[in-house]
């Protein structure tokens, strides 16, 4: 009786409390989805810096004998071009595996550049309020209103197209989310009582803004900036598709696809394997958004 | 209700004041001024320069310049093109029909199998049906639809041959333009002929474009569905005894449907992004094609009117959602 007792209080109580990380990793691993878009994104990291050593070919070299030769395994194709070649005699496997380099470079270089000062001008909001707050926020609105990829040949139509450009059209498009994000969480945390004891505790306005509240603002930024990978890396490509973004013979994806357009008919490959990646890509991310938004939200948690 | 509508509409006025001044600065930011532009490569002797600089207004300061920007877009003139020397509105009234034709139908498309689609997960959930209708829609929305449409064109226009690869009638046919819809114009002239080759150009760019809004309305359809489900009154319902599909579409759908609708709405944007992209693949003589011609041939007038009326259509239908929305929600429209 008093075993059976001691077994039940033993069960009741855990061995050590769970850390945050364990109890984030433990429920973000529950998802298969989620789980798949981590294993993908990992592996795209890994063909990103490991571009030199795994494409078999140089991405710019052309091999004139071998212009538009099928896939390996089609009929007339060969085993060194295992996707075949595009209209130029160049590698299209190693032209996508470069290429990842650069999805991800301008994924990475516009959520960074759009999530800091998205978080200053959001604390900014949220903190100082008054006119500040509004004409950061009308001017969010203005944005918002414009559908992105709108937004993003506007900034191209003025900054002149090109790869840096787009990165900076696209940092430009997804401010708006980030600024009205933080800003939420701002005024949500403001209240809150540890802000208010350091305020008395006399803590200044950069330190309650920057040390203070935002630390306690990050879930829902973590989870928003991997899907602004996605999106970015969306947008980079319809805009390289567009001749707005990287230009050839920049082996990025988009681009890839739009030098190819008039061979679709004779040869599929050069516009299959490009656009591939990139939902490959773009899924991996939103995949991976979905299963930290599941992961952070408490309200979801059980 | 009248002061909610008012209420709503004055919150817009800010941002369509923003809207024409990110148009107007459009125009100052862009490298070399608009005379500069227009003389080309060999340039122009400092006299003429300065002449057409007086003559466009643009050696006054820029609050007056904008003020004067904004009296000519009241009265409806948005500038000449400057590779077809037409005004930008009356080219973008005649191209527009064809965007809002291919919107529609994508839309169309969208709604009508994005809702059965997430009402099926919803009650199915967590089975293969659930699985497969939340994996095609993450994929739909993941999709660069610019190669999805390629892929479209790729099997049934190049591989089956049944349907055109672009275009928005057979050149065979001259459909005088009444209303500017092809569908109906073809109609008016009883040439149901010409109607098939208009329905079929407008088929595979009206998929690519609806994919994901489709996706998106069967992600909401079943997340609103799941929440209404586990509601009293739907429990109260089953328990009378009513029949099964009487509690789902009458009770479930109708309240599911609320946060589906303004999703919808929301999709105008998305639509009219994605029409930019459709369009040029397509050749689909539309308002995004024509834009994306502008940027590329450096004909500001367009970009700047293209942006400015693009932008006020979204927030006009935004608002309309929202109008909407409070009608459907007293607990929004007393808020």
């Amino acid at each position: 009786m008093s075993e059976a007792f001691a077994a039940v209080a033993r069960d009741a109580v855990p061995d050590r409390v769970e850390g945050p990380w364990r109890e984030f990793w433990r429920a973000y691993a529950q998802s298969r989805g989620a789980m798949l878009g981590l294993g993908l994104t990992i592996a795209l990291i890994l063909i990103a810096i490991f571009a030199g050593v795994i494409a078999p070919h140089p991405p710019y070299e052309q091999y004139r004998e071998f212009t538009l030769t099928p896939p390996a395994w089609q009929a007339g194709g060969r085993a060194q071009f295992i996707l075949g070649t595009d209209p130029v005699g160049r590698d299209i496997l190693s032209r996508l595996i470069y290429g990842t380099r650069l999805s991800l470079l301008i994924g990475l270089i516009s959520v960074a550049l759009s999530l800091s000062l998205g978080i200053v001008l959001g604390l900014l909001a949220g903190y100082v309020r008054g006119w500040v707050q509004t004409t950061i926020m009308r001017l969010m609105d203005v944005m918002l209103a414009l559908p992105s990829l709108l937004l993003a040949i506007a900034v191209v139509a003025i900054l002149g197209p090109g790869l840096i450009n787009a990165m900076y059209a696209i940092a430009i498009v997804l401010l708006p989310h980030y600024v009205r994000l933080t800003r939420a969480a701002v005024i949500a945390e403001v209240r809150k009582e540890y802000v208010q004891s350091s305020k008395i505790a006399g803590a200044g306005a950069m330190r309650l803004m920057f040390s203070t509240i935002l630390p306690n603002c990050v879930a829902p930024l973590i989870v928003q900036a991997t899907l602004g990978f996605s999106s970015a890396i969306l947008d980079a490509a319809a805009l390289g598709f567009l001749g707005l973004g990287a230009q050839p013979p920049t082996p990025e994806w988009g681009s890839m696809l739009a030098d190819a357009l008039e061979f679709i008919q004779r040869a599929s490959w050069v516009v299959t394997f490009p656009g591939l990646a990139i939902l490959v890509t773009v899924l991996a991310f939103n995949l991976m958004g979905d299963g930290l938004r599941d992961a952070l939200d408490p309200k979801l948690k059980r | 209700m009248f002061a909610f509508i008012l209420r709503r509409a004055a919150l817009i006025v800010p941002t369509f004041i923003g809207v024409t001044l990110l148009a107007f600065a459009l125009i100052h930011l862009i490298p070399g001024d608009p005379v500069e532009n227009l003389s080309g490569e060999r340039g122009m002797d400092p006299a003429r320069r300065e002449r057409l600089l007086h003559e466009f207004g643009l050696d006054r300061a820029l609050p007056l310049q904008y003020a004067e920007y904004i009296a000519q877009v009241v009265k409806g003139d948005l500038g000449t093109s400057l590779t077809t020397h037409e005004p930008v509105l009356s080219e973008f009234l005649t191209l527009f029909p064809a965007t809002i034709e291919l919107a529609l139908f994508a839309m169309v498309l969208a709604v009508a199998l994005g809702l059965p689609a997430g009402i099926l997960a919803a009650l199915k959930r967590n089975t293969v049906a659930d699985y497969a209708v939340m994996g095609v829609s993450l994929t739909g929305y993941s999709m660069p639809i610019f190669w999805w449409a390629l892929l479209l064109i790729l099997f049934f226009s190049v591989q089956l041959g049944w349907t055109p690869v672009s275009g928005r009638i057979a050149v065979e046919y001259d459909v005088p333009a009444a209303t500017g819809f092809m569908l109906v114009d073809t109609l008016r002239t009883g040439d149901w002929d010409a109607f098939r080759s208009a329905l079929s150009h407008l088929i595979l760019p009206s998929i690519a474009l609806g994919t994901i809004p489709l996706a998106v309305i069967a992600r909401m359809t079943r997340s609103a569905m799941l929440e209404v489900l586990r509601e009293d009154y739907v429990r109260t319902a089953r328990a009378k005894g009513l029949p099964r599909w009487q509690v789902i579409l009458i009770h479930a759908l109708r309240n599911a449907l609320i946060p589906v609708i303004t999703v919808i709405g929301l999709q105008v944007g998305l639509l009219l992004s994605g029409a930019i992209l459709t369009e040029t693949i397509f050749s689909w003589p539309g308002v995004g094609n024509w834009l994306i011609h502008g940027v590329q041939s450096r004909d500001y007038p367009v970009v700047q009117g293209g942006i400015l009326l693009i932008a006020t259509i979204v927030i006009s239908v935004n608002l309309i959602v929202d109008l909407l929305y409070g009608v459907v929600n007293p607990r929004i429209r007393h808020a």
